[in-house]
This record gives structure tokens, C-alpha cells and sequence, in this order.
């Protein structure tokens, strides 16, 4: 029986220890958000686009023009309900502190999206309207508000997916922004 | 009665002069089972657990259109999803590719089928011709006394 | 007042769920017959108070008290009062109520069901099952109590959500809840046995009628809840190896393995350790289940409102139970034998083949689901597991899984003889064979896996006729071999029409995949189309006005080579409350096929995407696991689980008469 009873040892010891390895997964797993997708964009080039700029639809913008300048891209839209949420904070950011931010205003109407500027405040250097989301898919949007932190050779370097709040502008944005100033 | 049967047949015959073939929804019918064949291995980022195929969300409908604007460009299923896993990584694909990290995933199945059958093949092989300890004489005495016999202490 | 009479009947059903969780194991342990008697009373308490707090809380629904933020949360005064009552378990802390009170109800089942037991036994099984519940008692009154209010009440409730105000929500969630908590049942004789080291024959016995109820309803539930899916979502899916469907799926593979597996050691005295691992297993799936749904570490269409707590809670509950049960398991596997001995060529070996076939399939549904969180959770990227990686696991597994199930039934315990086998099971594998390669043929397209489907499920036919046959050899004459089927025990016809089932279910699930047809067109009134020689015509469409909802419905006539077969309204609905869309698709189902018709988006003013589907021998999907489930039921009723229970009645009988008599 002795003999018998030594693989059986072994295994369930092997059962136990893939029942601990799983606790831990899942313990690990608790702390994780499921539904947030990371971006594969970030450290590659930020996708080129050409648009015309919201207020006056006959210019254009292209992301070329920003090369040289570490700069945010926020996604918004009118009908983007979170939108409002961060809308005070990228205000806030944009006037006191001079941050760089340009708005890409997602599938949106352009009376609409004016008049939200106009109640809520325009934070933006300058936004683009990307009527059709062509340009939101090749940035991977897939959750309006979204911003990049894009650095002067026009790479992206960070991805925030959800409303941006002012703790997390202290801690993480700002702070890259200012290391990649400095390269 | 027959002119109860004249007036049914002229019915039907105005439906039928009436009635035409419903078109198809999609323009292309072939691109779109190519596309709804296609999408239907993706994963919606929106409402994460349905597939591209048949989610309503908004981005869905705009990968969808895609989809369609590329393979009517001539591009293949596999440029289709290069394009889309280089915007939104790996998590679109329900089938996730063999790489490094998925290699448990994908031979998993078949590491745990060559142990179990390694197990079974050794237990068998433990089993098979030796005498093994039958159920003893006492043993089979309680089972059946404990099965067979009123003997539980509720009854005096 | 009646929501606080619930909370306080929780309160008191947890201490009388500790009370029975310490004293009776305690009792057994110390050989006390007064403290092992407790454990019958205290579960019968217990079942009448979680009745007691289920009651109040459906009373809160059907009262539309709102002043409980749980109703407040998942109903409305417009819902109907239907819906009103199964929206108690409409979401996350009335669901796990029900959860509780069915596990209460398991073990009240238990205190009748019993009496043939040893008392240390049936102490110690009602002990286990005590803090199992004392757990998840504790887990709803600290994270999850459907009873706290809401102050001020608002003037109505949010509503149910939509998708749950369907016939299926009646019946699918109880029954697939009785299958996870019934395999409690098995996990407490098993963890029983353990603690009384009496891990015999007996015990296998006892515990297999418990099983089989349990696995007949999970069956139950998981056929519920795909059908459910197919016709309330709208597309006619009816399986996403969905991360909620494979919390279900596992433990019932596992399950599945268990009842075999009992069946050896009830017959043989083999696979003893193996057959308590199985039932730890099935019960810690189950458990993993409730963790996965109500985590939130996996998306899943199933979302429960998510709170980290609760999250911890369960886990650290899993943990606790899961851990010390394996742990008492490695301490006392060393001394359980070996039980008798057979041959590479038994029903043993099938079995056991069979049994190692159903937990890796297990275990690879637990791999899939779980490797992007442990990914994730390595910092090693975001990965997708989906359908395709399920499909291409899970047919090779059980392919020959299903091919074993045709021999195991023929071949002899301990040993048997190949060529005999081969003898017997030759014509099964020719026809099968044959149906395989031509039966696609006759039905217009053969594929690779319309073939190996459509032979599987022939083989499983013709195995189970030669089975019979077997049955029936030596009898003479009809007379005779009437009588051999009328003495043949309940168990091998269960295990007959379960075998069947599966046959059933492989022919629906291959058919359905191979011939299903659908066209997407744009229709208006009078159009017609054309799918798999039936006429699609649409009559006209018309607003109508629901109990709390308003849709769009058309009417869509359908011939077949001008006779009529059926008119079918499939709507559009918006439900007013939350105004949220809903696609109520329209089904003709027949045996042999089902019409599925599903209203799309107006291109304008009169014209509609429609969608026609012609679905053939979809219904058999689920008529294969309602065979199954009363395969199992049959064999959980037959007599040598009753003997003794009549022989118990009997005798209480016999005292009653005595007493009355004194």
C-alpha cells in the first residue's frame, strides 16, 4: 500500500498546489479592471490624420504640424455624457496651467458640438472634427473621452481610456509631460 | 361555393401580382457573408462579450463598414485583421494567436490529456493481473448491513 | 415592517447555521449522541427561516415597497405582477438569496431523505452543509442584503431589466441554482466520509441518488438557459461560451464524471479517491462560478452590479472551503484502498478513460476561461478566448469521449474480451460509419464535422440498441424477455436514456450548424422571400401597445409550396421605464425545424430589415438534455436507493402504531 500511496501523494499535492496558483490568480485578478483594453499604439507613431478644425471647417489640421511639441489628444463629443465629467479638469489644466491640449470631437454634429464649447468652456488649442470616426479607428477608439500624450517625434506614449481626473494629471500626466519636455 | 373559390383565386393572384422578391439588405451579399464571417471571430470592444458580428453598438456598425470598404478594395481576411490588431491589440481577436505567452493556452488541452492518459495508463497498469485488495469480507459485511438492515437508531 | 421581519429571519438563520456547522461535527467527533442530534433540527429551523425571509422579500415585490432599495433597484409598479415575483432574484442580492434558501432546502431534503443513515453520518453531512451556509449567510447579511432601505422611498423602482421580464427567468435561474447547490450535497457525504475515514461501497451508495438529482438539474438549468438565450436575443445563437455559461459548463462536466465514477465505486470499490476528488471538484466549480459572476474579474453579458467586497468575500469563502477540504483530502487519500482489480479491456478502464476524457474537457473550459485574467494579471497583454479556441478544444476531447459511451455499457466489469467486444460492436461501427459518410450526402453537404456528428450520434443509437439486445439474449420467448426488461433495475435505463440524449443533442447540434439557412432583406408590405422552400411574406407591420412596453410588430406569413404554415409577429420593443430597445424575435418551432424570424431597423417609413432563419432540428438540442435530465431522474428513483427508505418508513411506522398502541 506504501508503494501504492506514493504517486497518489504526488498528485494531490499537485492538486493542491493548482488550487493555491488559481486563489492567486483570481486574488490578483480582483484588483485588475476586465473591460480596459490596452492601447498596442503606445510607443508606436501617433496615426496620421488630416481634418478640418472644428470652428472653421475650411482650414485643416494635421498632426504633422504638432511635431516638436509634446501635446495631449483628447477624444470628446457632445453626446459623450462621461465628457462632462472631465470637462472641468481639462479647463481647468488648459487655462491656469497652459497644458497643451487639442480636442478631436468623435462622430459628432458641428452645431452641436460648438454649442457644447460654448456651455461647458473650450479647453482646446484647437479641435478637429472626425465626423465619420475614421480617424478615431485608427487611433483604436473605442470609449469616448480617451487621451493621448503624444512627444515631439509624434509617438505615443500614454493612453488614458475614461474621463481624465485632476489626481491623475498630477500624478501621471504631468509629470511625463515634463520628462518628455526635457528630451 | 365556386364563387367563394373564383374570389380566393383572384385574391391570390393579385397578391401574387403585387408581391416581389425582397432585395437583399446588404448591397453585396458576398462581401457581406465574407464580412459577418469574418466579424463573428472578433470581439466587440464595446459591449465586450458580444462579437463583432452581432453587436449594435456604434463602433461596431463603423468596424463593420470597414470591413466592407476594405475587402471591396480587393484586401484579404488577414490584412483585414492586421489592421485591426494593430489599433486595438489581441483583445479583438477571439481566437488569440500562438505566441509566447498563449503556448499553455494552446497546448494546455493536450499537456492535460498526456498526463491524464499517463495516469490512467499507470493506474491500469497497477490494476490489471495483480489481486488487488477486494472489498474485504468485513467491509462487505458492514455495506451491506448498513444498506439492507433497518439498523439506524431510530428504530429500537 | 415585513423587510425587517426578513432581515431579522437571515440573522437568526445564520446563528442556528453555526450552531448546526459546530455541534453535530463536534458531536461526531466526540461519539455525542445529543450534540450530533441537533443537526436535523437546526436544518429544518434554517429551512424555515430562509423560507420565512424569501417570502418577505417577494412580498416587498409584489407589495411594490419600494422603500427597499433592492426592489427600488429591479422593479416597477408597471411590471407585471409575473415578473414582479421572479424579479426577486433578478439580480445580485436577491439571487443569492434564492442561492441560500435552495441550500437550505437541499438540507431539509436531507433530514427527511436519511433516516437509513448512519447518525455520524448524516451529523456530519448536515455539519458540512451548516458551514457552507453559515458562509454565504454571513456573505449576503455583511456584503449583499436585499433588505436595507431607502430612505425617502422614491415614488417608483428603476425597473426589471428587459431582457429578464421573459417566461425563462421563471424557471431558468432555480433550476440551475439547484444544480450548483445540490452538488453540495455530494461535496458534504464526500468531506463526511473523509472526516469518518469510512470511504466505502456504502458511502458511494448514499450519495449517488444526491448526485444525480443535483447533475439532472443543472442539465435542466443549462438547457433552460441556452434555449432562453436563443430566442430572447435575437440572432438564434444558443451558446457563447460565455464566460458565465462556462462557470455553469464545468461543474457539470465534472459532474457528469462524478455520477460514473460513483457508479464504480458503488459497483466495484474502485476509484475511491478519485470519486471524493470529483465531488470536491464539482462543488468548487460551482463555487468558482458564483466567484466568476459575481466578481467582477471577468466582462460577461451576465454583469452583476460589481462591489470589490463582495469580490473578496466570495474568494476568500472559496478559498477557505476549497483549501481545508483538499487539504483533508491529501491528509487522508494515503489510507483509502485500492478497491478490486481489473483489466486494460473492463468497463472499469472505459470508465475511468471516460472519466479523464470529461475532467480535462473540464479543465481546458477552466484553462480558456481563466488564461486572459491570468495574463492580465502577469502584466503579459490583453487577450480575447472566445468560440473558436472552445470549438477547436473541445471536439477532439470529446469525440472520443462519446465513442467510449457506446462501448462502456457492453463491457464486462473486471475484465473483458476485445474480440467479443469487436464481435458485438461490429454492425454499430459499420452503420455508424456509413451514416457518417453517405447521410450528408442524401442531405445535400458533407463536411468533415457533419459526418463525425451525425456518426457519433448513430454510433451512441446503435450501441444502445446492441446494449439492449445484449439485455434480452437468453430470453426465450416475449413473455420471458418482457419479464427481463420489467427486472431490469431503473439505474440502467437511466443510464440508457441519458446515452440516448446525448445522441439527441449531437444530432440537433450538428444538424443545426450544417443546414441552418438565413437571409437578411429589406422588406415592405407585400414582399416576399425565399429560404430553404419556404415563402416569407410580409403581411404588413402595426404598432402595438404592451403592459409596459410599445413595439413595432410585423406580421409575416409563411408558406410552404402554397399551403400555409404559420404567421409569425416578431416586434420591436421599447420598454418605457428605461426606455430601452428590445428585439422579440418569432419562432415557428417545429421538431424537425424551427422558423426564425427577426424584425431589424426601418430604411424608412414602410420598408424593414428582416431576418428569416430556417433552423433544422434545433429543437433536439434541448430536447437531448431533457432526455438526459430524465435519464438521470430515473436512475436517481431506482429501487435499491428506495429499499431502504421504505424499510425505515416502514419501521417509524411500526413505532407509531406501537405508541399510539401504549
Amino acid at each position: 500500500m506504501s508503494a501504492a500511496s506514493l504517486p497518489r501523494m504526488r498528485t494531490t499535492w499537485i492538486v493542491v498546489g493548482a488550487f493555491v496558483a488559481l486563489v492567486i490568480v483570481l486574488a490578483v485578478g480582483l484588483r485588475l479592471n476586465p473591460s480596459e483594453v490596452p492601447s498596442p499604439l503606445i510607443g508606436k507613431p501617433a496615426p496620421q490624420f488630416e481634418l478640418p478644425v472644428l470652428q472653421d471647417p475650411h482650414k485643416s489640421f494635421s498632426g504633422k504640424e504638432m511635431l516638436g511639441k509634446v501635446w495631449l489628444l483628447n477624444v470628446w463629443a457632445s453626446w459623450c455624457v462621461s465628457c462632462r465629467d472631465e470637462h472641468p479638469v481639462l479647463v481647468e489644466y488648459a487655462k491656469d496651467r497652459g497644458v497643451p491640449i487639442y480636442g478631436l470631437d468623435y462622430k459628432d454634429k458641428r452645431a452641436d458640438a460648438l454649442q457644447w464649447l460654448r456651455d461647458f468652456g473650450d479647453p482646446y488649442r484647437l479641435s478637429v472634427s472626425d465626423a465619420d470616426g475614421r480617424v478615431g479607428i485608427n487611433f483604436g477608439v473605442y470609449g469616448v473621452p480617451e487621451t493621448y500624450l503624444i512627444d515631439k517625434r509624434g509617438i505615443i506614449r500614454y493612453k488614458r481610456i475614461g474621463p481624465v481626473s485632476s489626481e491623475l494629471m498630477e500624478r501621471k500626466i504631468l509629470p511625463m509631460m515634463r520628462e518628455l519636455e526635457r528630451e | 361555393m365556386s364563387r367563394l373559390l373564383v374570389l380566393l383565386a383572384m385574391l391570390l393572384v393579385s397578391a401574387v401580382a403585387w408581391a416581389k422578391e425582397a432585395p437583399p439588405a446588404a448591397a453585396d451579399p458576398a462581401i457581406e457573408a465574407r464580412m459577418l464571417a469574418l466579424a463573428s471571430q472578433l470581439r466587440c470592444l464595446v459591449c465586450q462579450n458580444e462579437s463583432l458580428a452581432a453587436s449594435n453598438a456604434d463602433l461596431a456598425a463603423d468596424l463593420r463598414e470597414e470591413i466592407r470598404e476594405m475587402m471591396r478594395q480587393g484586401k484579404s481576411d488577414k490584412q483585414i485583421v492586421a489592421f485591426l490588431v494593430a489599433r486595438y491589440g489581441d483583445f479583438v481577436l477571439y481566437k488569440p494567436p500562438l505566441m509566447a505567452s498563449t503556448v499553455l493556452l494552446w497546448f494546455g488541452p493536450l499537456l492535460l490529456l498526456l498526463a491524464g492518459g499517463y495516469a490512467l495508463f499507470r493506474r491500469i497498469r497497477r490494476r490489471s493481473g495483480a489481486p488487488g485488495p477486494e472489498l474485504s469480507a468485513a467491509e462487505r459485511a458492514r455495506a451491506a448491513r448498513l444498506l439492507e438492515s433497518p439498523g439506524d437508531p431510530e428504530t429500537p | 415592517m415585513i423587510p425587517e421581519i426578513g432581515q431579522f429571519a437571515l440573522s437568526l438563520a445564520l446563528a442556528v447555521a453555526l450552531a448546526q456547522a459546530i455541534l453535530p461535527l463536534a458531536g461526531a467527533a466526540r461519539g455525542d449522541a445529543a450534540w450530533m442530534a441537533i443537526a436535523r433540527p437546526a436544518a429544518r429551523v434554517q429551512f424555515a427561516l430562509l423560507a420565512l425571509a424569501f417570502a418577505c422579500l417577494t412580498y416587498s415585490f409584489v407589495a411594490n415597497d419600494f422603500s427597499v432599495a433592492y426592489v427600488a433597484e429591479h422593479s416597477n409598479t408597471s411590471l407585471p405582477l409575473v415578473y414582479r415575483i421572479t424579479g426577486v432574484w433578478g439580480g445580485h442580492e436577491g439571487s443569492m438569496l434564492l442561492w441560500t434558501t435552495l441550500l437550505a432546502a437541499w438540507m431539509f431534503a436531507v433530514t427527511l431523505f436519511s433516516g437509513h443513515l448512519p447518525e455520524d453520518m448524516v451529523a456530519r453531512v448536515l455539519g458540512v452543509m451548516g458551514i457552507v451556509s453559515a458562509g454565504f449567510l454571513a456573505f449576503i447579511l455583511f456584503t449583499s442584503d436585499p433588505f436595507t432601505r431607502l430612505l425617502p422611498a422614491p415614488p417608483n423602482g428603476r425597473d426589471l431589466n428587459p431582457l429578464l421580464q421573459d417566461p425563462g427567468m421563471v424557471a431558468h435561474p432555480p433550476m440551475l441554482y439547484m444544480g450548483y447547490v445540490g452538488f453540495s450535497v455530494a461535496f458534504a457525504f464526500a468531506i463526511a466520509a473523509l472526516l469518518s475515514g469510512r470511504l466505502d461501497a456504502a458511502w458511494a451508495r448514499w450519495s449517488r441518488p444526491w448526485t444525480l438529482v443535483a447533475w439532472m438539474f443543472l442539465t435542466l438549468g443549462i438547457a433552460l438557459g441556452s434555449a432562453w438565450a436563443y430566442y430572447v436575443l435575437g440572432w438564434g445563437g444558443w451558446w457563447f461560451w460565455d464566460p458565465v455559461e462556462n462557470a455553469s459548463f464545468m461543474p457539470w462536466l465534472v459532474g457528469t464524471a462524478l455520477i460514473h465514477s460513483l457508479a464504480v465505486t458503488e459497483k466495484r470499490g474502485s476509484f475511491r479517491s478519485w470519486t471524493v476528488l470529483l465531488a470536491i471538484c464539482a462543488f468548487a466549480l460551482s463555487l468558482l462560478g458564483t466567484f466568476l459572476v459575481r466578481s467582477g474579474v471577468l466582462t460577461s453579458v451576465h454583469a452583476f452590479a460589481v462591489d470589490p467586497r463582495r469580490g473578496v468575500f466570495i474568494l476568500i469563502l472559496f478559498a477557505a472551503l476549497v483549501g481545508s477540504s483538499l487539504v483533508l483530502y491529501a491528509a487522508r487519500t494515503a489510507r483509502i484502498g485500492l478497491g478490486g482489480s481489473f483489466d486494460v479491456v473492463s468497463r472499469e478502464s472505459s470508465l475511468l478513460a471516460n472519466n479523464v476524457l470529461l475532467t480535462v474537457a473540464a479543465a481546458s473550459v477552466l484553462l480558456g476561461t481563466l488564461y486572459p485574467l491570468a495574463l492580465d494579471a502577469l502584466g503579459a497583454g490583453k487577450i480575447s478566448v472566445g468560440p473558436p479556441y472552445f470549438d477547436a478544444v473541445f471536439v477532439p476531447l470529446m469525440a472520443p469521449a462519446v465513442f467510449l459511451m457506446g462501448v462502456g455499457p457492453l463491457a464486462r466489469w473486471k475484465r473483458a474480451s476485445l474480440p467479443e467486444l469487436a464481435v458485438l460492436l461490429r454492425w454499430a461501427l459499420a452503420v455508424s460509419v456509413a451514416c457518417g459518410v453517405l447521410l450528408p450526402l442524401v442531405l445535400g453537404r458533407w463536411s468533415p464535422m457533419i459526418g463525425l456528428g451525425l456518426a457519433l450520434a448513430v454510433w451512441v443509437v446503435a450501441t444502445s440498441v446492441v446494449t439492449l439486445r445484449e439485455r434480452l439474449r437468453h430470453a426465450s420467448s416475449a413473455a420471458s424477455a418482457w419479464a427481463r426488461l420489467r427486472s431490469t433495475p431503473r439505474a440502467w435505463y437511466g443510464m440508457f436514456l441519458a446515452h440516448l440524449g446525448i445522441a439527441v443533442f449531437i444530432v440537433g447540434v450538428t444538424m443545426d450548424k450544417g443546414y441552418e439557412s438565413q437571409k437578411d432583406v429589406r422588406m415592405q408590405a407585400g414582399d416576399t422571400v425565399e429560404l430553404s422552400g419556404y415563402t416569407f411574406r410580409m403581411i404588413g407591420i402595426s404598432k402595438v401597445q404592451g403592459p409596459n412596453f410599445t413595439a413595432t410588430q410585423a406580421q409575416i406569413e409563411i408558406t410552404r409550396g402554397g399551403r400555409p404554415v404559420a404567421n409569425l409577429y416578431p416586434q420591436r420593443r421599447i420598454y418605457t421605464v428605461q426606455q430601452m430597445p428590445m428585439t422579440d424575435a418569432a419562432i415557428n418551432a417545429g421538431l424537425f425545424r424551427h422558423l426564425y424570424v427577426t424584425l431589424g431597423d426601418p430604411l424608412n417609413a414602410t420598408t424593414w430589415i428582416v431576418r428569416v432563419q430556417v433552423r433544422p432540428f434545433v429543437s433536439w438540442i434541448w430536447l437531448g438534455c431533457l432526455v438526459m435530465a430524465i435519464g438521470g431522474l430515473l436512475s436517481a428513483t431506482d429501487r435499491r436507493y428506495r429499499v431502504a427508505a421504505a424499510i425505515r418508513r416502514a419501521g417509524a411506522a411500526e413505532i407509531a402504531v406501537a405508541q399510539a398502541a401504549r
